[in-house]
């Protein structure tokens, strides 16, 4: 992997002063533990990165979700967003391929490169950026649909196939690389609805991979699963990890420990620090990300 | 007394009931040590004294405002000497209404027969007799229900559940008048139209042709064998339906969309309730747009391009009818459009599909049946408007399929046979009922689809 020889420590790039009047929470919460605004701990640049991100600031209205953060994401890692609810971690993430432009008051600062294009220049194509920038959300949301039209409708869109036998491949590999193709050959037919919670999800994943995108974004994709399906679904995460360069949202801190290279974790709109998983889970640098990881609060 | 005085004198009572109850309960609470101690609030000793002294007593007074008048009358009758007793309905009534008259001293007494006369101070003497006894029951009622309400204000007596009962069952006759309305009205219809097909054969009524609903006043009359042909009122109200929706269906269901999918939050905020208006307009007000404004339009309009219009076309009380039912497909298609999961959209969207493709491929799908609904409720108000088509389309009966002809409906129909002063044992006027009976049948069975559809439809997301 690249990225850990390839891999600087973060530079100082802020010079404002600390903890300014605009997060009493952090303050009272948090007396004795100070976030410096665009100052993180750890290794958060890599050389020839996937995607190079820098001073990116989330705006709702007036309310500043995202403060000045700066990362970036090696091509073929898996990297786990981690933090307490609300901290921006999911907008983070939906800056990655724009999903936040359908809300309308949402505003997006900073520089956001991927592969050096500009994410969010005003002539940049949403749909190629998406199709090359996948999702998987927290609930499985497959359209009401048969099992072949949800996997084939991605191909369809983009006319990946010309003919229907191509087609036809694409979406039994899709279905074959998302653990799917055995439990499902025979009924390709059937609504999705009808599946289970977990084959749901899978079938969301074997969706976004029809599409063959370069990154896959994972929105908690495993908080409305059991524990079988939720095994599953980061056995596939980290096969895939081999082809894509994965970035994840959970909650479930074993669950970075297990799929995640390196681990990223936010703290009101800050990013506090990011390191590599193993170390972070067991000698973390910064304070605030001890507390969270040992459980004292968030 | 009146029944009108005695009404309030009753609610009176029933006020005094709940405040004499509510005292005597917090009065039996205090030495206990607080209205605690008692099984229910005093709020519902209260309420149950109101109840008990209100309902039995304004039961007793419908019962006897409703059985009054008969019963006088019954007595008044039997009153009368053996060989003036009258041998049909018609003749008794006639009687009654004589005696009433001299009764009301509208009919001098010394021109009348003398059993007559009679019977109207009788008639008298009852009414009066009526009146006390009903005011003395039904005050005695409600003051005997209110003191046993009050004796039976004790801590180990939970007056709770009973008022809770009373309201329920208080709830289940409002619930019911409505049903039992609906059934009353469908036997209504069904007994004229049974009488209908008395003399008109049902066939005929059916599959005939030609509609014309005269009905012979003399034997020799010209053109005095009506016609009943239903066929001629449904094609037209089918082609005029038809015009209407393919005006409200693509502009109710392209505005729907441009409002849950396009809008900002503050042109949907302006522009939904503006759209909704539409609804609020009187069908009136649109008949004579149509008939003042669009009728003639469209005849200028055909004779400009070389057709033959006639000044009242179906097109132009389609046309209007169509602008008038847009809120309905537009409104409940902008409904079932939100109640799509964002999830779906989200997943649509981050696949690479732009707007228009998602509402296409995923949200349009999954709203259809919501959508279909929507259209059904549309077009069974289509089909049962009457006003602009009465001002707008004629009342011509013409078997056409051409729109710039001049049609009728089913509803102006009815309207027209049963407006002024009518016989109602005359096959025209019963045909009323008959179509009635059969536009009934096909707008219910248009909400039964409906329905079955929109319930499907919920089915999926809940």
């Amino acid at each position: 992997m690249n990225m850990n020889e390839s891999i600087s420590r973060a530079a100082d790039n802020s010079d404002e002063t600390v903890m300014s009047a605009q997060e009493p929470e952090a303050e009272t919460r948090r007396e004795d533990i100070k976030v410096e605004e665009g100052k993180t701990v750890g290794v958060p640049y890599a050389d020839d990165p996937k995607f190079k991100l820098r001073n990116v600031e989330v705006f709702y209205g007036e309310d500043r979700a995202i403060k000045d953060i700066s990362l970036d994401i090696a091509r073929n890692e898996v990297i786990s967003f981690i933090g307490p609810s609300g901290c921006g971690k999911s907008t983070f993430l939906r800056c990655l391929n724009r999903m936040n432009d359908s809300i309308d008051i949402c505003r997006v600062k900073g520089q956001l490169m991927l592969d050096d294009e500009d994410i969010y220049h005003s002539k940049k194509d949403v749909v190629e950026l998406r199709a090359r920038v996948g999702m998987v959300f927290q609930k499985p949301n497959p359209f009401p649909k048969s099992i072949y039209d949800n996997v084939a409708y991605g191909p369809r869109i983009h006319g990946l196939a010309n003919r229907k036998s191509d087609l036809d491949e694409i979406v039994e590999n899709s279905l074959r690389k998302a653990g799917l193709w055995d439990e499902v050959k025979d009924r390709l037919d059937a609504t999705a609805t009808g599946m289970s919670g977990g084959q749901q999800q899978r079938l969301c994943i074997a969706r976004a991979i029809a599409v063959s995108p370069e990154v896959i974004l994972m929105d908690e994709p495993c908080s409305a699963l059991d524990p079988i399906a939720t095994a599953k679904v980061e056995e596939l995460i980290s096969e895939m990890s081999e082809t894509y360069t994965i970035v994840i949202v959970t909650h479930s801190m074993q669950q970075a420990a297990r799929v995640s290279h390196r681990t990223a974790y936010f703290h009101l709109g800050h990013l506090v620090e990011v390191n590599e998983t193993t170390k972070v889970f067991t000698s973390p640098e910064h304070e605030l990300t001890e507390s969270y990881i040992t459980g004292r609060f968030g | 007394m009146q029944t009108a005085n005695l009404l309030p004198l009753v609610l009176v009572l029933a006020v005094v009931a709940y405040g004499l109850a509510f005292m005597r309960s917090r009065a039996v609470a205090a030495p206990l040590g607080g209205i605690r101690n008692l099984k229910a609030l005093p709020f519902y000793y209260a309420a149950r004294a109101a109840l008990w002294s209100a309902i039995p007593a304004l039961v007793v007074l419908a019962a006897w405002a409703g059985f009054e008048g008969k019963v006088i009358q019954g007595i008044v009758i039997a009153s009368l000497p053996q060989d003036v007793w009258p041998e049909s309905a018609g003749q008794a009534s006639l009687i009654l209404s004589q005696i009433s008259n001299v009764a009301a001293g509208k009919l001098n007494p010394d021109f009348v027969p003398e059993h007559i006369a009679g019977a109207a101070g009788l008639l008298e003497t009852l009414r009066e007799q009526s009146r006390t006894f009903k005011a003395i029951l039904v005050l005695l009622i409600a003051v005997l229900g209110a003191a046993f309400a009050w004796s039976r204000v004790a801590p180990h007596i939970n007056a709770r559940e009973s008022v809770e009962r009373t309201l329920r069952r208080i709830f289940f006759v409002c619930a019911a008048v409505a049903v039992l309305t609906t059934v009353g009205i469908v036997f209504s219809v069904i007994f004229e139209t049974v009488r209908f097909f008395g003399r008109v054969p049902i066939t005929e009524f059916l599959f005939g042709t030609s509609w014309s609903p005269q009905t012979a006043l003399r034997a020799d009359q010209v053109g005095s064998d009506g016609a009943f042909g239903m066929i001629p009122l449904f094609t037209g109200t089918l082609l005029i339906s038809a015009i209407a929706l393919l005006v409200a269906v693509p502009v109710g269901l392209l505005s729907a969309i441009y409002l849950s999918e396009y809008a900002t939050k503050r042109v949907r905020a302006t522009v939904k309730p503006l759209m909704e208006m539409l609804a609020g307009v009187p069908t009136v007000v649109y008949g004579f747009f149509a008939a003042l404004t669009v009728a003639p339009f469209i005849r200028d309009l055909a004779e400009m391009i070389g057709l033959e219009a006639s000044s009242q076309s179906a097109l132009a009380a389609g046309l209007v009818m169509g602008v008038m039912i847009i809120p309905f497909v537009s409104s409940l298609s902008d409904d079932v459009i939100n109640a799509v999961p964002q999830t779906l959209r989200d997943g649509s969207l981050a696949l690479g599909a732009t707007q228009s493709e998602t509402m296409k491929n995923v949200i349009f799908p999954a709203a259809l049946p919501g959508i279909i609904g929507g259209i059904l409720l549309a077009a069974s108000r289509a089909i049962g408007e009457t006003m602009i088509v009465v001002m707008a389309a004629g009342l011509a009966a013409n078997l056409t399929a051409n729109p710039l002809d001049s049609v009728t409906t089913v509803t102006v129909q009815i309207a027209t046979l049963l407006v002024g002063d009518q016989e109602f044992d005359s096959a025209k006027t019963l045909s009323a009922f008959a179509l009635g009976m059969m536009l009934f049948v096909v707008t219910l069975l248009l909400n039964v689809i409906a329905l079955k559809i929109v319930r499907k439809y919920r089915e999926q997301y809940d």
